[in-house]
């Protein structure tokens, strides 16, 4: 283990004050801005023809889109555990991971909605979730817990961030104009009197208790957007439990990949440290495992069976027209970053990066591979409809507005770190004066 | 005395629509309208005191052909009745001519169908049989429970309907409906000069619009005027019946069955009863055939070359 250095409180605001694109972050950001410029390109034109443009058809009537939902909703779910779970669990080495979970749970649960909406055939009726809800309806239900989810997550960001306004208004001679007047408006009210800081503690301990059922909730409603209707592959009562492990799972991986990006390029090595990576690893590995079992569950169980309809859709996953993806997922999703992380040299900063990419992307295609192969099993045949509708491979304008919507997702996260310092200031400087510093 | 009643409110909601659609045109029906000259041409007509009388062929204009409902009325439904229709396999020959009917009526997309007619075999030896299907009208409905926002909803009459103008197309019902029977509007739907004028009826269900969802109604307004939907009367080997289970009768036009009788007679049977969705579409099965499975093929072949 590296040696673990304490440092004055000078030197960690230096380090930690969010600082200026380089020419690196211009072209990240520009390329970003791009991808999403080319998905609203997309979704205009989407807007003009209808969900005609997609490839959807009338058996995959949920697409990627949805699959990109279940996607966004699960890796927001990191937010809760990081940040409540570990705080309530009193985990000391937590400090330089909260801010990085809680900004990935807030834009990614923004486009969440986001999608959803591009997804409805008329979203210009929107309000007529309000005027007419049913609450019935698990859509109703996903709308009130996502919209709930959002303002608790936007809310601890938020409380926990106002001591670092301070600080950064206090150091507006290092930081220059650009965002003083946001600083000033955010946060001139926070003075850090003992009377205020006893209030946040409490707000901040009230609001990781109350976050973690609705973590809960935002996947397990998700998850039942599928478990109650009746198809084969999603008619299960193992959903909601196999859609929170995999979020918790897809969250963490996303953790260990921002983690990586900003140590190197904020060179925040002092900071984020290897032991840093060991103790996530350790977690990434029993989260893997965990989804890992719920997927055993998933499948091998009807597979034992092989009743008639699941034949069909299970087959096609197996070693049918889905056998490529579906591996894919369950090898380099979860089997390989296992391997990998178990042992301790794996749990090296850049065997973790690889690691956790994998989990994401592996991630990304299960939603994918929960989605769409079950809505091309319909109970009775397909027949009598157009042949185009018995497969489904996203056109262009649905890739473009995923990507914008993904590219959308690390914008947040890029702008969000150019303002605000990514790792809390005012709990490192703490940590450092009070305790054995991670 | 059923029926007398329910004349009379045939006559009743015909008058009052008459009367709603005279007030809504900008006219009022005080002043004459343009000046008809006569053609001298007479026809004869029976008056509603059962007379014979002439008019002048240039009096005579078209009225429309239904008395539109409101929104209100077609959520609601008609009261003391319980729609339901019967499916005899054994007649069915694959000529679908029940399917052209429906999206003729109806103006559905020329690739999509509201009336599937499957090629069923259930099981390797068994025997193969046509299988047309409508929307089940479930009495416990999995489109209707999943809907946020009550744009399709179940009718007193046991009717599952849409209401196009409401639906934000989530397409939620079509994933929650197990028999597939639910099509959605991708596209912009084909559409008369006419049709793209008027508003959208739940009981018509048209004109389809753009990014909604679309399915067989049980065409309730043919039922409202005492006549059969239109898949009904289009077979020609009288396949469907369609009937009120409270009435206990169910009728394909020519032939006139008590509901029950038939259905216990011919061991009728609804589609997937293991879900517990309680379909209102029973199906006898495809025994004693009139017609060769081989038979309904050829039209399979044909339509086939054609798309």
């Amino acid at each position: 283990m590296e040696k673990i250095q304490k440092f004055s409180s000078e030197k960690i605001i230096h380090d930690l004050l969010p600082k200026k694109f380089g020419r690196r972050g211009m072209i990240w950001t520009g390329s970003l801005i791009i991808i999403c410029c080319i998905g609203i390109v997309a979704y205009i034109q989407q807007l003009r023809k209808g969900l005609v443009v997609t490839n959807m058809g009338d058996y995959v009537s949920w697409g990627i889109y949805i699959s990109n939902f279940v996607f966004f909703v699960a890796i927001s779910l990191v937010g809760s555990l990081i940040t409540a779970i570990f705080r309530l669990a009193n985990v000391p080495w937590r400090t330089p991971l909260t801010r990085i979970s809680e900004i990935i749970a807030v834009s990614a649960i923004t486009f969440a909605a986001l999608i959803i909406i591009i997804d409805m055939g008329r979203p210009e009726r929107m309000f007529n979730l309000f005027i007419h809800g049913r609450i019935q309806s698990p859509i109703m239900w996903d709308v009130i817990v996502i919209s709930t989810y959002f303002c608790t997550s936007l809310l601890l960001l938020y409380i926990t961030l106002l001591p670092d306004i301070r600080i950064m208004i206090s150091e507006r001679e290092k930081l220059g104009k650009p965002f003083a007047k946001l600083y000033r408006w955010l946060g001139s009210y926070w003075k850090g009197t003992e009377e205020q800081e006893k209030l946040r503690d409490k707000s901040i301990t009230i609001i990781c208790i109350v976050i973690i059922p609705v973590a809960f909730c935002i996947h397990t409603v998700t998850s039942w957007l599928f478990a109650t209707t009746y198809r084969p592959g999603w008619d299960s009562t193992n959903f909601g439990a196999y859609f929170v492990s995999g979020a918790f799972l897809v969250g963490a991986g996303g953790v260990v990949v921002a983690m990586w990006v900003f140590r190197k390029v904020y060179q925040l090595e002092h900071y984020i440290t290897e032991r840093h990576f060991d103790k996530m690893g350790k977690i990434l590995v029993m989260l893997a495992l965990l989804y890992l079992y719920f997927n055993v569950n998933e499948y091998l169980v009807p597979a034992f069976k092989m009743k008639k309809d699941e034949e069909e859709h299970l087959v096609g996953l197996f070693s049918g027209e889905f056998a490529h993806l579906f591996w894919f997922a369950i090898i380099v999703g979860m089997i390989i970053p296992i391997l990998i992380v178990v042992f301790p040299k794996g749990r090296k900063p850049n065997a973790m990066f690889v690691a956790g990419v994998m989990v994401v992307v592996g991630a990304w295609f299960k939603r994918y591979l929960i989605v769409t192969p079950t809505l091309l099993h319909p109970f009775l045949p397909k027949f009598d409809a157009p042949l185009k509708y018995s497969h489904y491979f996203p056109s262009w304008q649905e890739w473009a507005i995923t990507a914008g919507s993904l590219a959308g997702v690390l914008l947040i996260i890029t702008f969000f770190a150019r303002v605000f310092p990514i790792i809390s200031i005012y709990k490192t400087i703490t940590d450092h004066e009070t305790e054995q510093p991670y | 005395m059923n029926q007398g009643k329910s004349r009379r409110q045939f006559l009743a909601a015909g008058l009052l629509s008459t009367l709603a659609v005279a007030c809504n045109s900008k006219k009022t029906p005080f002043t004459p309208e343009e000046a008809v000259t006569e053609s001298g041409e007479k026809v004869k007509l029976l008056s509603v005191d059962g007379e014979i009388i002439e008019v002048d062929k240039a009096f005579l204009k078209p009225v429309p052909h239904m008395p539109s409902v409101s929104n209100d009325e077609a959520r609601k439904g008609i009261e003391g009745k319980k729609f339901a229709m019967v499916i005899d396999l054994s007649r069915c020959k694959n000529l679908k001519k029940c399917q052209s009917a429906c999206n003729h009526v109806h103006h559905v997309n020329p690739d999509q169908n509201w009336i599937k007619v499957y090629q069923m075999q259930d099981a390797e030896k068994t025997a193969p049989y046509f299988q047309p299907t409508t929307c089940m009208h479930c009495d416990e409905p999995p489109c209707v429970k999943v809907c946020p926002v009550d744009a399709t909803f179940k009718r007193q009459d046991g009717i599952v309907l849409i209401d196009s103008d409401r639906c934000i197309g989530c397409r939620f019902c079509m994933a929650a409906c197990p028999y597939s029977t639910r099509v959605f509007n991708w596209d912009e739907p084909p559409m008369t000069e006419e049709l793209s004028h008027s508003d959208y009826n739940a009981e018509t269900s048209i004109p389809q619009k753009r990014g909604t969802v679309g399915k067989c109604d049980f065409c309730p307004d043919m039922t409202r005027m005492g006549m059969l939907p239109h898949c009904v009367s289009a077979c020609p080997n009288g396949v469907f019946f369609f009937g009120d289970i409270i009435e206990d009768s169910v009728t394909n036009g020519s032939e006139t069955f008590r509901f029950s009788d038939l259905v216990k007679d011919k061991a009728g049977y609804r589609l997937m009863e293991d879900l517990g969705t309680k379909p209102s579409v029973y199906y006898l099965p495809p025994v004693n055939r009139n017609f060769k499975f081989e038979e309904g093929l050829d039209k399979e072949v044909s339509s086939e070359k054609k798309s």
